[in-house]
């Protein structure tokens, strides 16, 4: 059953269309994950869901009440973590959660029974007494996942949370994102790590540039490809008319298809090869034909990059080095403050 | 997770959450409690000392500059608390902790505004008994008990005028530095421009004009009066270029600023807050 529903959503910021036209369906009790580089939209589409941010056009509907128009019936269910963690560094840990205990209206009893089964949780037993402003990034983190758990919603949206931990910590919200799954609770989780989605998530949107590239389960998505990622160079740094001459070479070769030119790694050539075949040996051949060498070749399962990778022809760490330096994160600050 | 079901008692919880929250870092970090009293208290040392033999008939109803000033700082104490009470709603915005509050499910979010309000009102409180005890210390009287509850009706009307426009000010600037700037600049103007320190009589008439109409003039008067010892409402506070007005009329004209005030208001916090 979709227990969240969105459709045509789109959110404008002054000159920048940060989501056109998103539509996704979230099944109850899955974990539902986002990826896409910094910049795609991520961000603006859960800060829409956690009702901070209103959208220019579209609905969407949580166990069938509209975001819009009745918010404070939504901000019941949700629990929402941020991306940036805002901590009051003059409280403790433990200040904290009763804090948003009382904001959410948890009465006395069961306050003090959520705060320390969750401090057990996410084993915060050592520094939960000390103040905020004393906390490293993970433990920053896991107080602020906390905090979005402590009145038990139907619904956790998580913006990043796992971004700059160490493993430790990273560790201890995976397991405790498990867990919630397997208790029921509905997750949606944005990362730009290919692997954390890739490990915890049910179903998986892909996001550019405010819209959806595709969306599926992680393994549907990458068994689309039907064969395994080539990654070939004929130089350490070919140019585009050098790779082009391959890639029509490339073209000609049956089983071989999805041929991508990324620019950003030296214009190599990516593909998709039948795994049926031994395409490797007549492409050595080919190459060789046509007076190509091999500088580098690699061979591997299809990843949710290659789904990024083949709809814009960069890979998602290629668009996060590009979208940082394009990012004008002190605007976006201003923009994103109410 | 059960929910009570109360809404009045929702309100309660989450106001009380909130101001406790303003009282814990008070506690943690006191520097600027100790200097709002500390400030004040040093200015009655010196002003005192400054105009102590300022010919006594220019001052109406004392018979001691450091009598007359008294009221004004006390005034200043709780205006000046409550124009930075916009601060840490800014600072919450800057850092992203007022989204922590804007994503829970609130009863009102007026709980916000009534958080700064109560905080402000009891820290003005402590601040100004403090001045009022230091002030009878150095032999400058202090007010009967009927005296005493108009100069705290007194400071909960100002407090909760300038409250409401210091939250104002806190959602509509870009961020603190502009908002420490324009309490820079509104600050001490607004008190000289006012009977804080002396009074309409002593001023050229442009300047007895905007005393007369400046709302901490307003608020100072009923103080003063509330310090004689033939206290009552129907006293002429005031002697306004535009005619006498009473402790009466202080008070209710102060009133009616604090409720235009919310009422302008209150139509930004609804588009800021929901």
């Amino acid at each position: 059953m979709n227990q969240i529903q969105i459709q045509n959503l789109s959110k404008d910021y002054l000159d920048v269309k940060a989501l056109k036209k998103i539509n996704i369906n979230i099944t109850e009790g899955s974990l539902f994950g986002i990826l896409g580089p910094n910049g795609a939209g991520k961000t603006t589409l859960l800060r829409t869901l956690a009702t901070l941010i209103s959208p220019d056009e579209g609905t969407i509907k949580i166990n069938n009440i509209d975001v819009i128009k009745e918010p404070r019936k939504i901000r019941e269910l949700i629990g929402y973590v941020a991306q940036e963690i805002a901590l009051d560094k003059i409280l403790t840990g433990r200040e904290l959660l009763d804090f948003q205990a009382d904001l959410y209206h948890i009465d006395q009893s069961n306050k003090l029974k959520r705060i320390e089964l969750l401090i057990n949780q996410l084993d915060m037993q050592n520094w939960i007494d000390r103040k905020c402003g004393t906390y490293s990034g993970g433990m920053k983190r896991r107080i602020d996942l906390a905090a979005g758990l402590l009145h038990l919603p139907k619904v956790l949206i998580l913006d990043e949370p796992t971004v700059g931990l160490d493993i430790e910590s990273r560790n201890i919200i995976w397991g405790l994102l498990n867990d919630l799954k397997k208790d029921g609770m509905t997750i949606i989780l944005s990362s730009h790590y290919l692997d954390e989605i890739d490990k915890l998530a049910d179903n998986v949107v892909i996001i550019n540039d405010g819209k959806i590239i595709d969306q599926g389960n992680p393994t549907q998505l990458k068994n689309k490809f039907g064969g395994d990622r080539i990654i070939l160079k004929v130089r350490e740094f070919s140019d585009s008319l050098e790779s082009e001459k391959v890639r029509k070479i490339l073209e000609k070769i049956d089983g071989i298809s999805q041929i991508v030119i990324n620019a950003s790694q030296g214009y190599s050539l990516n593909f998709i090869a039948d795994r049926d075949k031994d395409l490797i040996s007549k492409l050595k051949v080919e190459l060789a034909f046509s007076k190509f060498k091999i500088f580098s070749l690699s061979q591997s399962q299809p990843s949710l990059d290659d789904v990024y990778l083949q709809a814009t022809g960069k890979t998602l760490q290629d668009a996060e080095l590009y979208m940082t330096g394009k990012r004008d994160l002190k605007k976006e600050s201003k923009q994103s403050m109410r | 997770m059960e929910i009570q079901q109360y809404n009045f008692i929702f309100l309660y919880q989450e106001t009380a959450a909130l101001t406790k929250r303003l009282f814990i870092q008070l506690k943690r970090r006191p520097s600027t409690f100790f200097a709002g009293i500390l400030q004040p208290i040093i200015w009655l040392f010196l002003f005192g000392a400054l105009f102590a033999n300022a010919p006594k008939d220019f001052l109406p109803g004392v018979d001691s500059y450091g009598n007359f000033l008294g009221a004004g700082l006390i005034v200043f104490t709780a205006f000046s608390g409550a124009l930075n009470s916009g601060l840490p709603l800014m600072f919450d915005r800057e850092f992203g902790f007022l989204n922590r509050l804007l994503v829970a499910p609130l009863t009102s979010r007026l709980s916000i505004v009534l958080s700064s309000f109560f905080y402000i009102t009891i820290l003005s409180f402590v601040q100004s008994l403090a001045i009022m005890f230091i002030s009878f210390l150095l032999g400058y009287g202090f007010p009967n008990f009927l005296g005493l509850g108009i100069v705290f009706a007194t400071l909960i009307l100002l407090v909760l005028f300038v409250t409401s426009i210091s939250l104002c000010l806190a959602f509509v600037l870009p961020g603190h530095i502009e908002l420490i700037a324009l309490i820079f600049v509104v600050n001490l103007p607004l008190l000289f421009a006012s009977t804080a320190l002396a009074p309409i009589s002593f001023m050229p008439s442009w300047l007895g004009w905007i005393a007369s109409f400046n709302p901490l003039t307003f608020a100072i008067e009923p103080i003063r009066i509330a310090y004689s010892s033939n206290f009552n409402l129907d006293l002429v506070a005031l002697n306004a270029p535009y005619g006498d007005l009473t402790c009466r009329n202080c008070i209710s004209l102060l009133f009616l600023l604090t409720i235009l005030s919310l009422v302008i208001i209150r139509p930004l916090l609804n588009k800021k807050l929901t």
